[in-house]
Order: structure tokens, then sequence, then C-alpha cells
């Protein structure tokens, strides 16, 4: 049995919860077609460190986790308003 | 025991396999690369040389010869799929595996049992008619019919009630066959070979070398070397190879699984899959049940095995075939899969010149390796997307002319 840990209910057996793929920054929303159906079809689908969306089927809780899809080690889980506040800092980061 | 198999084991030198000349020596050009020496890069490359001329030929890999899904796959090779570009694909892929055998000159073992889709709730018996109708439309023998006949067919499953899923009924595919997948990568690198082709195995690819918008070389562990065309054929790895040629693809990879149950006296003749419960099996031609489930819940570059998959395989098999709880699992493996959105594979031109692709072949790819290496080769000599390949190009998704293709293996109706 594998253990995936819901930031929110703690760590549960890995068929509670439903993948949700790799995190993908959305579009703006005056992007053309072909970006709009590229995010929803194209996968970086990446050998290695993700960020992927993950779902809690019992209490309807997505949450975010940091996986490496060769070695199936998930490093850490965080809640969606974690995940952002840090790409935000990574990005204000890059910026300064 | 042949007394020549005795000699060659205890003699001290050993003589090359007459079936495999091995060119150790990479030249600096071909006129087409292939990545990938499974199944559908050895055909490819054998189809280049036989039926378009084009013998200057070098397939590589990074590990050995057919080691990746070629040699992961359960083998089933059947037309009854439910999209008309899906059935009018795979039954050209039907015709070709039926002269195979004569035509690489190696025994394929190439064995019709009748495939059965069983339907376990009233939605799947609709799947089931509208598939029916779909293969008879296109000159596939298919049908449905009802328990009683099934269990003429296959005495040995259990069409009783009492079982948490009872069967209703089933799409019968008389023409469903198995195969030895070895055999098929063996025969097409031989006859490849003994027109020109070189296979280089252990030879990774780690840069594909774009000048122009043109693909022109691959920069390899063992040097670079220079291509007029190129073809990725590396299911699992898709995504990754044509990153390095600059573009994404729809695809998501995950393991598929299966195992193999010890050897046993023929008892299973037919191949018998189920959408709805997720299993398929059949007895291979050595008397092993050969196994397989949907595939796992999330992405992996992995081909472990485990104990969760064998536990929902399992429960489903012994309402099936009670005598299956007689028997041990003696060898256990996953694939990677090419997973699409749409379960349908993706072939032909790319955004990159001269770049051609051969992927998202998730549960569906080895009864397609002939088809595919006749079209592929053809779309790579002419330059063109064949007819028979324009639902299936990579370009679909952009225009949403996806090829929803419900008769895929382990895909829930």
């Amino acid at each position: 049995m594998k253990i995936l840990t819901c930031p929110i209910n703690g760590p549960r057996n890995i068929t509670e919860f439903v993948w949700g793929g790799e995190v993908k920054a959305m579009p703006d929303a005056a992007s053309s077609d072909d970006q709009w159906t590229e995010y929803l079809f194209l996968d970086q689908n990446i050998a290695g460190e993700i960020y992927e969306w993950w779902l809690h089927a019992p209490t309807n809780t997505w949450f975010i986790a940091r996986r490496n899809t060769v070695t199936d080690h998930i490093i850490e889980t965080m809640t969606v308003d974690a995940y952002f506040v840090r790409t935000s800092e990574q990005r204000g980061g890059s910026a300064a | 025991m042949p007394f020549a198999l005795l000699k060659y084991a205890l003699a001290k030198e050993h003589p090359d396999d007459p079936h495999f000349r091995w060119s150790p020596e990479l030249k600096s050009s071909y006129d087409v690369i292939v990545i990938g020496a499974g199944g559908h890069g050895l055909a490819i490359a054998y189809y280049l040389a036989t039926q378009h001329g084009i013998k200057n030929v070098c397939v590589l890999d990074k590990g050995w010869l057919a080691g990746g899904n070629t040699a992961r796959n359960t083998t089933i090779i059947r037309a009854n799929y439910l999209t008309p570009e899906g059935v009018e694909f795979y039954k050209e892929s039907v015709g070709l595996w039926r002269g195979l055998s004569n035509d690489l000159d190696i025994n394929m073992m190439y064995s019709e049992r009748g495939h059965f889709t069983l339907a376990h709730t009233d939605a799947a018996l609709r799947t089931a008619r509208w598939r029916a109708e779909v293969n008879k439309h296109l000159g596939v023998n298919s049908e449905v019919i009802g328990p009683d006949e099934i269990k003429r067919l296959c005495p040995t499953i259990n069409i009783d009630d009492d079982v948490r899923y009872p069967i209703l009924g089933a799409l019968y595919h008389p023409p469903g066959a198995i195969a030895r997948h070895d055999a098929v990568a063996w025969g097409y690198a031989k006859e490849a070979i003994k027109r020109g082709v070189e296979v280089h195995t252990q030879t990774g690819v780690n840069k594909i070398i774009i000048e122009n918008g043109r693909a022109v070389g691959v920069e390899t562990n063992r040097g670079v070397i220079r291509a007029g065309k190129i073809v990725q054929a590396v299911a699992g790895a898709s995504s990754e190879v044509a990153r390095m040629a600059g573009f994404l693809l729809p695809i998501r990879t995950i393991p598929l699984q299966a195992c193999v149950s010890e050897p046993v006296k023929p008892i299973l003749d037919q191949i018998i899959v189920s959408g709805s419960l997720h299993v398929y099996i059949s007895q291979s031609a050595r008397g092993e049940m050969v196994m397989g489930g949907a595939t796992d819940a999330y992405g992996l570059y992995s081909s472990r095995s485990t104990l969760d998959f064998k536990e929902s395989l399992m429960a489903h098999m012994l309402e099936l075939f009670p005598f299956m709880g007689e028997l041990k699992v003696l060898r256990q493996w996953a694939g990677m899969a090419d997973m699409t959105p749409d379960f349908s594979p993706v072939m032909g031109l790319t955004p990159v010149q001269n770049y051609y692709i051969d992927a998202g072949w998730g549960t569906w790819g080895f009864k397609a390796t002939p088809v595919c290496g006749v079209r592929m080769a053809e779309c790579i000599a002419t330059d063109r997307q064949p007819d028979l390949l324009k639902p299936f190009a990579l370009d679909r998704f952009r225009t949403f002319d996806l090829v929803g293709e419900k008769g895929a293996a382990s895909v829930g109706h």
C-alpha cells in the first residue's frame, strides 16, 4: 500500500486519491486558440521531479504534490494556496 | 536434446548468430535514422528497405533489441475497434499479420483463437452492438453473442449470475489472435539487416540536431550521426525524445501491468477480455496464462509491478475462471504506455521537417506493428501523410479532430 499525505486530511492510502496530471500555467484569457488548445492537450510529461494535481476523493480536496515520476518518490504535498504563494515568490525572486 | 545444441554450449568459440549480423561501426551519415529498435522501429526499417528501396537506414536503441513494450505486451491482435478510422487501420494490420511468418521466414506462432469482449452492463452491451455494426459494415467479422453461446465456445468460463458482475453477453471476434512477440522483432530485424539496414543497440540518442527547422542528425553516446530523415518510435519515452526535437506531445506516460501464471496444459483456447472489469487473459503456446489489467491510476516512468494491481486483477479473474485459484503467478512486469487523450495513436509528420513520429501507442501498439511499419515507411519515403494515417496525425489536437477510441484495451465503457 502506498501512502499519500493530503495536506488537509493527513496520510491516506493512495487508492483514495485521483491523479489530476501535471500543473500547467493557465494561458491569459486573451491568448490565441492555439495557445488554449496546447494548454488543453499538451503535456510536458517529464521523467523526473514534477508538481502535479491530486484529489482526495472522499473529501473532494484538491492539492499539489511534488513527486519524482521515475522513482515514484513523493517529495512533499501542499495546499493549492501554498503552491501559488511559492510560485509567485519564485517568480518575484527571479525578476529581482 | 539435439547434440548440436549441446556441442554449441560446450564449445569454446561461439560463432555469430546467422540471424543478426551486427555492424560494429557507426557510419557518419544515413538516409534514415530510426530511434528505437522495438517492433515498430524495426518494421519501419524493413518496409523502407523492401518497399521503397531505402536501405541506408540505421536503427538505434539505448537498450537492446525489443526490450521495451515489444517484450511487455500481452500479444493480442484484433481489428474489432469502434471508430471507422481505427477499424480500417487494424483491419489492414490483421491482413499483414496473417502472412508475416512467411514474409519474414520465422515462426510467428500466429494463432487465431477468437476474441471475446465481455459485457457486464447494459452500457457495455450497447457499445458491443455498436462495435459489431461498425465492424460488419467495414468487413470485419464481429457479432454480439449471449451467455449460452459464450459458454458453448469457451467451456471453462463461469456464466453464473451469483457473482458481482454476471456476464450479459460478449462482442465475439473470431479472427482475434495471439503471436510470439520476440519473433516479430527478430523477424523484422534479421530481414532488414539482410537488406543492408544497420541495427545499433546500446546507442542512446542524447540530442537531435535541428538546423533551420529541419532535423539533420543526432548526437549519440557514440558520436554524431547525420541523417536525411529521422523517425522516433520509442513508446514510453516519446515525450522525452520529442522534447529533444523541440515539441510537446499530447501524451502521459502511465504504466500498464501484466503477469503470467505457471504453465499448464491447454485449458483456455480463447482470448477473453472485459473492459468493465479491466482484465484480459489468454493462454500462450507454452501454457502460461497471460493476464493484464487497466493502466495504473497515475503517471510513472517505471516498469515495476504492484500488489494493488494483482489483487484487483485476480478478484475479477477468479469470478470469470474459478479454476485460476489453483495457479501461481510466475512472472510480473509493467510496460510504460503512451496514453493519449483520445486513446488513439499519433503517427506521421511533425512540426519539424524531416522528422517523423510513431507514438501514442498506449495499450494498442503490438497489434499495429506491421501496418504501422508499412504506412510510416510510406510517410517517410514520400514525405506525405498516407490516407490511412490522416486521422492519427499529431495535428488533430489543434483542430479538435480527435478519434475517440472506446474500443481500446483497458478502456471502460
